[in-house]
């Protein structure tokens, strides 16, 4: 039991793997088996997380849960790991979707062990990301992340896989490679890269210090871009948004899921644990920037989203819109750090993420169950399902208007927290958000428009192409999603007070 | 049970039914009413428990009933929201409770409970009948749970926003209504119609919900809360006031104010977004009566009433602020021109449409000018007689959809008044009660509660001296009498136009019960705010309305002061109005005959054209093309997949230009080359013959002999 206390992240982390490498062990024909297994095992770390979340203590300042092992002791980096408000709100949302991923991927028959062993591998990509606190480890763990989702796109993706999963690999790799080279600068500059410790000496060099033959303003803010551009890519800003589209569409669906629910979730993670509290001044100066960038996703995504056929696209550039709302909060606490707009601000968009996992996964996963029956997304050839699958149209309205952000379901409380904390810092760029507010309601009216409504649809309504209803397995993966929802539209306090505490110690 | 506690639980009945119908009971169509209209029940049996012990609360006003709990950490401190029933709190539960239950009653027998499936029904489209013994009978509507669920959970969104002490959960209710309002417009999703009409209800809406958000962010920013009281205090009041934002010379107070009202011109459909609500009216009528009559559009005047003092902070009671002038323009403006749009409609739930329109109109107008108890009173009495009006045109709907199943003629339309006439002796209950609507709705003097209420507007407009306003609304007044006797002469006077007419058949008692109960309050609520000072009957009853509602705001409002000329104005446009009507349309048999059918009246001022064109069409374009084809897949992905060809071309060059020449041909094969060449050219010297060999071992040995000898040693 203490084993298990003082241990509790790395087995979090790592429990994921152990179980992919057991799966190489079991019979390959054994579809049934595998699926099962592989969805029991991604339901510990859940259990885990709520055991974390249980033991936390959200008044207390600064890292929890910490370990730290001697790693690569050469250049001074170490495994350390360790979650406050912000990642532990990451860790449960991961922990979280990633069963429910399974239990939707359970309609995949092609070579179903590599499938759930790249999944397994996944999930420990995506927590490492958020326990790290240590450079090196933290962009490992962001590359690791990559590799198995590039494989679930190129081998189980759709039509386009080929081009999606390239694109998608090279375009994040290439947003990467400047991290890469920043964060062996701090790295060489400092001996560590630890980040505890490079909060503190980063920002306590002066101004007229000199690194590396330029001025510490002229390497921070080079520095800065080479974090900002890697990030902005991964959640994704107008314009590095277009792999998005293609790669989520392509996806298989639980991919989809993962790749909504959470990887984008990453970037935006890399502006609140980096970029932030290392470039504090940059992100000052810069914020206006971020914040247009921020805008031209939230405005275009919308936009975008509107002017989609297909049904997957139209979600994924949906997600381009919302994470839009995360990266204006961001921009707004950057830039009023130290008020209670920035605790706002940040507050909101930590929520946003949240939010944002859950109504992208479910709104994906919608898709994939209507696509699963009809191996078709295009919107023209739906319309008038409703009266066919009743509990299907039901749940799918219900988790568009979480995405609209209807008021008392879970997306609202978010958005509302951004515009309130990003108001009065960043008048004009709110007001101008304010536009994809209005198109994300015709995206999704468009969408249950042209799904669900209109006269009933002869074709899917008999013989072979007779629509059935959604099953009990999708049941079981789309109502805790659904309940969730509801709940943080309700209460959100309960997870609000841990975010909130954390950001108030941060920002 | 304290107060308090009370207020907490009036919404939960509904959205309890909601998720009750939703969840269990939706197979069962006498299960989920029963829920349902027992949901209802409950809420209007504690509203009215409020709304009594909140009259025997002396100073109301200064004492509300009010509790909150804190719901949102934000940074060090939490937002708090709760309930609050203040005078003006207690009256506008009154109606909406009553209304509600009303209107949830009348659906029961609205969607023919209690008949047989129909033959060809399906989920999606109204019944269209099913034959029985060889006659055609109404059918029940095949959704029927669903309608009682979107009623509950319609109906908390209501309570909510009426209970809500904060803007934000106001807000909450006031988009639950909006989904609700989309899912009953759309409630026949198979009609393309109706479907479109959900659409652009919750569009156009959410146009003054985007500009209604920034206004609570830039209220909460500037104030710290979202709480009524807290910001309703002087201090608070006076500081809005006198910053200048720099937009349009409004002060903070007049930017908020106007932000908020913008969500009050999408939600009471004022001009310019009043496109949607003629268009809502193909959902079924008791959502017409209730959402786009009764209750949701009256939510947006609710919401100016409420953040009245916002608006009229920094009015000294003379000279309208710029914001009041905005409002004011907006309502009468509204209100004269939906009048005249009403005159030449002829669906019979689109003239009401329109009269809604422009009432609310009359409601914004008056408190542009600083009518706040006279806005309040028209808001009430106007639910109740709008309420009953669209009941009573569902009940006549109902009866000609029972001729038109009697003929068998489908196309007959059973909502054209020009299809019908005659009525009155079919459908008593209903031609009765609809002529007390009707004659509420024109302002007949004395009798009905619309006169008192209208009247003290115009009464206002003339004491302050704003004529324009006076003027106008007086004109919209007479139109509107004279559109209303239009609309009975044509549905129930003369003779029956058609043969369906001739077979209509009054409505089951669910259906009358409440056409009864509004037509009570729809003359007697009128009573309860009789001006003091007005000749004879003045005085008789007090005028408890002014005195109570007026005591909700901190400097309780002076009642106009007595004047003959508002007063005959009321009445003279309320008579000329109906008598006008029932004279030019008395023996008006078809459309050809109406003179009043101008085009530009019958196409609404070709408002949903020029949106259309203008904004609607435009948008599409942007999204699909310039966004969707242009800018990503275009310009962004083709900088992308430059990236591509350079990287092959770089690749290729080092292969073409190094690899193969340099690497592969020079270093590589040549150094094969070189070594076959060195070998082929020292072949001659391996003969095989021993001599030989030794001869040229004894060289090497003489000349690597000499060469050591040379350097090494010597």
């Amino acid at each position: 039991m203490e084993f298990i206390n003082d241990h509790l992240l790395s087995l979090i982390l790592f429990l994921p793997t152990i179980a992919a490498l057991i799966m190489l062990f079991l019979p390959s024909g054994e579809t049934k088996l595998l699926r099962w297994f592989a969805f029991a095992t991604s339901l510990i770390p859940f259990v885990l997380t709520l055991v974390l979340w249980n033991n936390f203590d959200p008044n207390a300042t600064g890292f929890q849960f910490e370990e730290k092992y001697v790693w690569y002791e050469a250049i001074n980096s170490s495994f350390h790991l360790g979650v406050d408000g912000i990642s532990l709100s990451m860790v449960l949302l991961t922990t979280f979707l990633t069963p429910l991923a399974i239990l939707a991927s359970f309609s995949v028959t092609d070579r179903v062990k590599p499938y759930m062993m790249l999944f397994l591998f996944l999930e420990t990509g995506m927590l490492g990301v958020f326990m790290a606190l240590d450079l090196l480890i933290f962009f490992v763990f962001w590359e690791i992340g990559l590799v198995p989702m590039y494989f679930l796109i190129n081998q189980w993706g759709s039509a386009n896989r080929d081009y999606a999963s390239l694109k998608f690999m090279i375009y994040t790799m290439g947003g990467s490679l400047g991290l890469l080279l920043a964060v062996q600068m701090l790295g060489v500059l400092f001996g560590t890269y630890d980040l505890l410790a490079l909060y503190e000496r980063w920002n306590s060099l002066t101004a007229d210090s000199v690194l590396l033959g330029m001025s510490v303003g002229t390497v921070k803010t080079i520095a800065f871009w080479a974090f900002a551009i890697a990030f902005a890519v991964k959640v994704p800003l107008w314009p590095f948004h277009t792999w998005l589209p293609d790669a989520h569409t392509e996806a298989p669906t639980a991919g989809s899921m993962i790749l909504a629910g959470v990887l984008l979730k990453l970037g935006a993670y890399g502006f609140i644990r980096l970029v932030l509290p290392l470039y504090p001044l940059e992100a000052k100066i810069f914020a206006g920037v971020l914040a247009v960038l921020a805008v031209g996703a939230i405005v275009f995504g919308a936009f975008g989203s509107f002017g989609q056929t297909d049904f997957k696209r139209l979600v994924a550039y949906s997600s381009v819109n919302h994470m839009g709302f995360v990266v204006l909060g961001i921009a707004a606490a950057g830039l009023a750090a130290g008020t209670a707009d920035a605790h706002i601000a940040m507050s909101g968009a930590v929520l946003q993420m949240f939010n944002h996992g859950l109504s992208a996964a479910g709104m994906f996963f919608l898709v994939g169950v209507i696509y699963e029956r009809t191996h078709t997304r295009n919107l023209n050839d739906f319309g008038g399902l409703f009266p066919l699958v009743p509990i299907y149209g039901g749940i799918l309205i219900f988790t568009s208007m979480a995405s609209l952000g209807l008021p008392g379901l879970n997306g609202f409380v978010s958005e509302f927290m951004v515009v309130r904390g990003a108001y009065p810092v960043l008048t004009i760029y709110t007001v101008i958000a304010m536009l994809g507010l209005l198109f994300t309601g015709a995206y999704i009216l468009k969408g249950i428009k042209s799904v669900l409504h209109g006269p009933m649809n002869e074709h899917w309504a008999h013989g072979e192409h007779k629509l059935t209803e959604i099953n009990t397995r999708e049941l079981f993966v789309i109502v805790p999603l659904m309940a969730l929802m509801l709940i943080l539209g309700i209460w959100p306090a309960w997870l609000l007070e841990v975010i909130n505490k954390a950001v108030v110690a941060l920002f | 049970m304290t107060t308090e506690l009370l207020i907490w639980l009036i919404p939960l009945p509904p959205v309890l039914a909601f998720f009750l119908i939703v969840l269990f009971t939706n197979k069962s169509k006498a299960l989920s009413h029963s829920v349902g209209v027992g949901a209802a029940f409950l809420s209007f049996l504690g509203a009215m428990i409020v709304f009594v012990r909140a009259l025997g609360v002396e100073h109301l006003g200064e004492h509300p009933f009010e509790s909150s709990i804190p719901w949102l950490p934000t940074g060090e401190t939490w937002l708090e929201i709760g309930v609050l029933i203040d005078p003006l709190g207690a009256a506008v539960l009154f109606f909406v409770a009553i209304t509600i239950f009303m209107i949830f009653l009348y659906s029961v027998g609205y969607h023919n409970f209690g008949q047989p499936a129909g033959d060809h029904d399906h989920a999606g489209l109204p019944p269209h009948g099913a034959t029985v013994h060889g006659h055609t009978v109404p059918s029940v509507e095949p959704m029927y749970s669903r309608f009682f669920a979107f009623l509950g959970l319609f109906a908390f969104g209501m309570y909510v926003l009426v209970i809500s002490d904060n803007l934000l959960t106001m807000f909450v209710g006031w988009e639950i209504m909006g989904l609700c309002s989309y899912l009953l417009i759309g409630f026949w999703y198979g009609k393309p119609s109706a479907r479109n009409a959900a659409i652009k209800a919750f569009m156009t809406t959410r146009i003054g919900d985007v500009f209604m958000l920034i206004g609570i962010a830039f209220l909460y920013s500037v104030t710290g809360t979202l709480s009524f009281r807290e910001i309703f205090n002087e201090t608070t009041l006076h500081t809005l006031a006198s910053v200048p934002t720099g937009v349009l010379g409004l002060s903070a107070a007049g930017l908020i104010a106007v932000l908020l009202f913008i969500g009050t011109v999408g939600k009471s459909a004022q001009f310019p977004l009043h496109v949607w609500l003629p268009d809502a009216m193909e959902g079924p009528t008791p959502v017409s009566a209730m959402i786009h009559a009764a209750t949701m559009v009256s939510a947006g005047v609710y919401a100016v009433i409420r953040m009245f003092p916002l608006l009229t902070a920094g009015y000294e009671g003379h000279g309208l602020t710029p914001e009041m002038t905005f409002v004011a323009f907006i309502g009468t403006f509204t209100a004269i021109f939906a009048a005249t749009i009403a005159v030449a409609q002829n669906d019979i739930k689109r003239v009401l449409a329109y009269s809604t329109i422009s009432q609310l109109g009359f409601m914004i107008a008056a408190l542009g000018i600083g009518a706040y108890v006279a806005a309040a009173f028209h808001l009430i009495t106007h639910a109740f007689f709008k309420a009953l009006l669209f009941l009573g045109s569902g009940s006549v709907i109902h009866g000609m959809e029972h001729g038109v199943l009697h003929t068998g003629n489908h196309k007959v339309d059973p909502q054209d008044m020009f299809n019908m006439g005659g009525l009155r002796k079919k459908m008593p209950f209903t031609f009765w009660t609809f002529l007390i609507g009707g004659f509420a709705l024109s302002g007949f003097p004395l009798v009905t509660a619309g006169f008192w209420s209208k009247d003290e507007i115009l009464a206002d407009a003339w004491y302050h001296h704003h004529y324009l306003v006076f003027g106008t609304l007086a004109l919209a007044a007479f139109l509107t009498a004279f559109y209303t006797m239009r609309q009975i002469t044509l549905t129930f006077l003369g003779e029956p136009r058609t043969e369906e007419a001739k077979h209509a058949h009054e409505t089951p008692w669910t259906m009358t019960t409440p056409l009864v109960v509004l037509s009570f309050f729809a003359i007697t609520y009128g009573w309860v705010g009789i001006p003091e000072k007005f000749p004879l009957i003045g005085g008789i009853f007090p005028n408890w309305f002014h005195d109570f509602v007026g005591h909700t705001l901190a400097e309780v409002p002076k009642a106009p002061e007595f004047s003959w000329i508002p007063l005959l104005t009321s009445i003279v446009v309320a008579l000329g109005g109906l008598a006008a009507g029932y004279f030019v349309y008395r023996n008006v048999k078809t459309p050809a005959e109406d003179k009043l059918q101008i085009p530009v009246l019958k196409n609404k001022w070709y408002f949903d054209e020029i949106y259309n064109a203008v904004f609607i069409k435009p948008a599409l374009w942007f999204s699909e093309v310039f966004v969707s084809k242009w800018m990503d897949k275009g310009f962004i992905d083709g900088i992308l997949h430059i990236f591509g060809p350079i990287t092959g071309g770089v690749g290729s060059a080092i292969r073409n230009y190094f690899d193969v020449p340099i690497i592969n041909r020079l270093i590589g094969d040549g150094s094969a080359d070189a070594t076959w060449w060195v070998g082929k050219n020292l072949r001659p010297i391996q003969t095989g013959r021993i001599q030989q060999y030794l001869i040229l071992s004894l060289i090497v040995i003489f000349v690597v002999g000499g060469l050591l000898y040379f350097f090494l040693l010597a």
